[in-house]
């Protein structure tokens, strides 16, 4: 019979590490022959400044490396071989196109200190991107520059604390709800702030009587995640937040989940001051495997002053960057940002326009919301309401015949799919945390429940067929504590 | 909608699953006054086609012979790099998180984190973190977490925007940031930092190649740091040199950072660039960032996974060694088939080719008697005009030339002083024309 699902096997060609290849004096790459006289480090530097040997480092051909990286690309899973649907990461389509846009030779080949009136076309780009995620998010001002969400969060805290230390006192607390992604305590704690946790409530929302009892006058920030991590809306955000600004404090909104607004709500109507954007989920550029990514950060007007530096000024149809901003907490990297992140990001907000991302949204709440109604048979549902773009089922009633959701997540590989985001958050107990995006059609959607079904069924009749899985990959399941108990991070000759 | 698979035609059986008449009534999930009742202002979508067109617009299109370098530096990228960057299968996946599907992302972070340490001579790596700035903070940041010093000494010839960057990670500490004046040969004052440095200080940072392209004695700084029981930190922003130069790590550096542009990633008006961080093996538990080790997997085969993760912000949450949560996966790549393809002859003969073609131009300013810093360099190094550079480059740009980076942005006291960068791309031609039009513009400003 014809399988359902993508999953087969093929032939998968084993590959050694890059340091296991070639031979002595091999080389794939070609110098022009030199143009001037010949420079010999021991006649220029002191002898013992000079490098003498390294062990191990690699000589091959070009043809030896191309075959090395397309054997290691082919035991890879991408959003290009399936569906990808790990929870809170918002694995969408990364459109070829603006892959080609980034690397147009006027934009790849910009240097950072290039005078500014030859970067104009650079800079007028960085300024409308900052200008639409303004738009879309609701917020008055847009900084481009973080590397990532992180990082984002990071700018988002130190601008608080720069506001409020003007104000007279930076404060001790952030609270940051028990549904947070780690980085946001983990921020909070980089700038100075005692973390402080917020229970949500049984529909897994924040009430605003949780805020009020643990505000007080230390309380700097609330950190929230709209929709959660349990892909809930927090729907009493502008009553928390009227809470947390009675109290002097400042509301940030981490925008991990931004994918389920586009167009249908602004987080800046919601009382919020801050807001960081994921442009690696929301705005569809690729995750590279674990970055490059950007997380530009908006803020309201009252912490404009606070910026890092440079922004991006307009004077009439000339774009410059600007320094002369005394309150900025400063640089939190080197030159502007993530640009080629950017264009990737501004030509998908081009190709989708207001419609499209309003569509890509809609679509995103339909497909989850689909999966959770096919799959709450089989899979327990923590939580009742109707979910936004992800939705979180947990692993108990699998519990009772010995497999967990580290089985399931395994299991899927076997049908060709990526495991959704498992055991987060952590208050689901043994949380799978689904998140089919937009770009998956209905039949791929089916192929995945039908899956799902069927492994529930595994579950009960044949539970080591999951807990010895997977069986198609490359390598079967990997001993992660030894790698924890004797790490070798390193090969060595 | 090219990138929304589900069309009209899909949605009827699949609201009626969910209960839900129209794909607009969605939106109800939300709370009435929170509901966007008027579109998005944006501009309307525009065709592939027209999308090319309007950013083709924008792309600078002037090519110019280019002497910049000062922290991004401008190297012949083989074809190979972007071919291997473009497989699908490498940028469309995310955090290898699960590692059966991810052992390619897995096994490559593995070899990068093995050519930082043949590299710097140090013992492990991360396996990035988000460029040669940040990189600098976090080791400052890691150096107090071991140390617990009040204070951290950097050299003035660390790159300025890699201080700036660690003055706001550093500034909700408590952590004071002196900085170590430079000499007159371009080099650290390491008398000054004699004086400067006392057991409450944790680290001590220099730049190798320095800022200004000149080399720092390593050895004697570190020598003064351990004598004082402070880390000594090593910043690398031409990880180029270390082809030719003493690895950081047999010097006794004890954390190595840098930028890892120079190693096949594009310019790209400053980023995405890839900070590198590595370290000796007794800190393992305080770095931050990513780590990759090799495992088993149950038939006992080779295998790759993220390791010592109980540092980290998902598991260690508020008590994480620091708040990053993933690498520069895609740019650390491109380090590692950059390193592949010129293997360890193609790099010692790239690195001689760039020290060869800096020699030749120093050496001719330097009969012009243009150079600042006696002090030997690799592919940098600083001139002085004694003009307004604001005059000079900018007559420079007119035929076609970038001359270099003005130091009076980040030094007051260096008005007319130029930072010169010669890398491979540059021909002895272009050498010549630079110093050419340079003495024109001189002679013409005088």
């Amino acid at each position: 019979m014809k399988e359902k699902w993508p999953g087969a096997s093929g032939l998968v060609l084993e590959e050694p590490l890059i340091f296991e290849r070639g031979g002595k004096g091999r080389k794939g790459y070609s110098l022009p022959k030199l143009d001037v006289d010949e420079a010999d480090p021991k006649e220029i530097w002191p002898s013992k400044w000079i490098r003498q040997e390294w062990q191990g480092f690699p000589e091959l051909s070009e043809v030896e490396v191309v075959r090395h990286f397309t054997r290691l690309a082919q035991w890879n899973y991408g959003v290009d071989s399936g569906f990808y649907p790990l929870g809170s990461c918002t694995m969408k389509y990364n459109p070829k196109v603006n892959e080609d846009l980034a690397r147009l030779p006027g934009f790849s080949g910009l240097h950072p200190y290039q005078p500014e009136e030859m970067a104009q076309g650079a800079l007028r780009l960085m300024y409308e991107l900052e200008n639409f995620l303004g738009r879309i998010s609701g917020m008055d001002r847009v900084t481009l520059q973080p590397s990532a969400g992180a990082q984002g969060e990071l700018t988002g805290l130190l601008m608080i604390r720069a506001y409020l230390t003007d104000r007279g006192n930076p404060r001790k607390k952030v609270l940051v709800p028990d549904t947070a992604h780690g980085t946001n305590p983990a921020s909070s704690s980089l700038c100075g702030y005692r973390v402080v946790q917020v229970k949500s409530n049984e529909r897994g929302i924040l009430s605003p009587q949780a805020i009020e009892e643990k505000m007080d006058e230390e309380v700097a920030a609330l950190m929230v995640t709209n929709p959660n991590t349990l892909g809930l809306f927090e729907e009493h955000i502008c009553r928390i937040a009227e809470v947390v600004h009675q109290k002097g404090g400042q509301i940030y909104c981490d925008g991990a989940n931004l994918n389920a607004l586009l167009g249908l709500s602004r987080v800046g109507d919601m009382n919020v001051d801050v807001l960081h954007f994921n442009l690696h989920k929301t705005f569809s550029t690729p995750h590279g495997g674990g970055g490059p990514g950007a997380g530009p950060v908006g803020v309201k007007e009252h912490l404009a002053d606070y910026l890092p530096l440079p922004t991006i000024v307009k004077d009439q149809d000339r774009f410059r960057l600007e320094y002369d901003r005394p309150r900025s907490i400063g640089k939190v990297r080197s030159f502007y940002g993530n640009f080629g992140v950017l264009v990737r990001a501004y030509a998908y907000i081009l190709s989708m326009g207001p419609e499209g991302l309003k569509r890509a949204s809609l679509v995103a709440l339909l497909n989850a919301n689909y999966l959770r109604a096919k799959l709450k048979d089989f899979y327990s549902l923590p939580y009742e309401s109707a979910c936004m773009h992800e939705c979180v089922f947990s692993d108990r009633l699998q519990n009772p015949y010995g497999v967990t959701a580290l089985d399931i997540a395994k299991r899927l590989m076997d049908y060709g799919f990526h495991p959704p985001t498992i055991y987060f958050p952590s208050l689901v107990h043994g949380a799978l945390m689904i998140e089919p995006t937009e770009s998956e059609a209905k039949e791929t959607l089916d192929q995945f429940i039908a899956a799902m079904v069927q492994i529930a069924r595994e579950a009960q009749t044949d539970p080591g067929l999951l807990q010895n899985a997977p069986h198609k990959t490359k390598v079967s399941r990997l001993d992660e504590v030894l790698a924890n108990r004797k790490p070798r991070l390193r090969w060595k000759p | 909608m090219r990138y929304i698979p589900n069309a009209e035609s899909d949605w009827g059986e699949m609201l009626q699953t969910i209960g839900v008449e129209r794909l607009e009534d969605l939106i109800r999930i939300l709370p009435e006054p929170l509901r966007l009742k008027e579109p998005l202002h944006l501009p309307s979508p525009l065709a592939e086609m027209e999308l090319v067109q309007h950013l083709l617009s924008l792309s600078e299109s002037k090519r110019m012979v280019s002497f910049l370098g000062a922290g991004a530096y401008d190297h012949f990228i083989p074809a190979v790099v972007d071919h291997v960057l473009r497989k699908s299968e490498f940028y469309t996946a995310y955090t290898p998180y699960q590692p059966e599907v991810s052992q390619g992302t897995l096994q490559a972070i593995f070899e990068f984190q093995t050519l930082i340490c043949q590299l710097t001579g140090m013992e492990v790596a991360n396996a990035s973190v988000y460029d040669g700035a940040s990189a600098v903070a976090e080791g400052v940041l890691m150096a107090q977490r071991l140390k617990g010093g009040k204070k951290c000494l950097l050299a003035r010839t660390v790159h300025p925007e890699a201080r700036f960057v660690t003055r706001t990670y550093t500034r909700p500490s408590a952590l004071e940031l002196r900085e170590i004046p430079y000499r007159a040969e371009g080099s650290t004052d390491l008398d000054a930092l004699r004086d400067l440095i006392d057991e409450e200080t944790s680290a001590v940072v220099l730049q190798q190649p320095n800022f200004f392209g000149c080399l720092e004695d390593l050895e004697e700084a570190a020598a003064i740091a351990h004598a004082q029981g402070a880390l000594m930190i090593v910043a690398v922003a031409e990880p180029l040199s270390m082809a030719l130069l003493q690895p950081p790590g047999l010097l006794g550096a004890d954390i190595v950072v840098g930028e890892g542009q120079s190693f096949g990633n594009a310019l790209s008006f400053g980023g995405p660039y890839v900070g590198f961080f590595a370290s000796k093996e007794v800190f393992l538990r305080a770095m931050p960032g990513r780590l990759v080790g090799e495992t088993v997997d149950r038939q006992g085969r080779r295998g790759f996974v993220l390791a010592v993760a109980t540092r980290e912000q998902h598991i260690r949450r508020e008590k994480a060694t620091s708040n990053i949560c993933t690498n520069q996966a895609l740019c650390a790549l491109a380090v590692l088939v950059y390193l592949s393809t010129l293997g360890k002859e193609g790099l010692k003969e790239l690195a001689r080719a760039n020290l060869s073609k800096c020699e030749y131009a120093k050496k001719r300013l330097g009969e012009l008697g243009r150079l600042r810093f006696s002090g030997p360099t690799f592919n940098e190094f600083v001139i002085r005009l004694n003009r307004d550079p604001q005059i000079i480059l900018p007559a420079l740009l007119q035929q076609g030339i970038i001359g270099g980076f003005p130091l009076k942005k980040f030094y007051a006291e260096m008005e007319t002083e130029v930072l010169v960068c010669v890398t491979e791309r540059n021909s002895r031609q272009e050498i010549d024309r630079l110093i050419e039009a340079l003495e024109k513009a001189l002679r013409e400003a005088r």
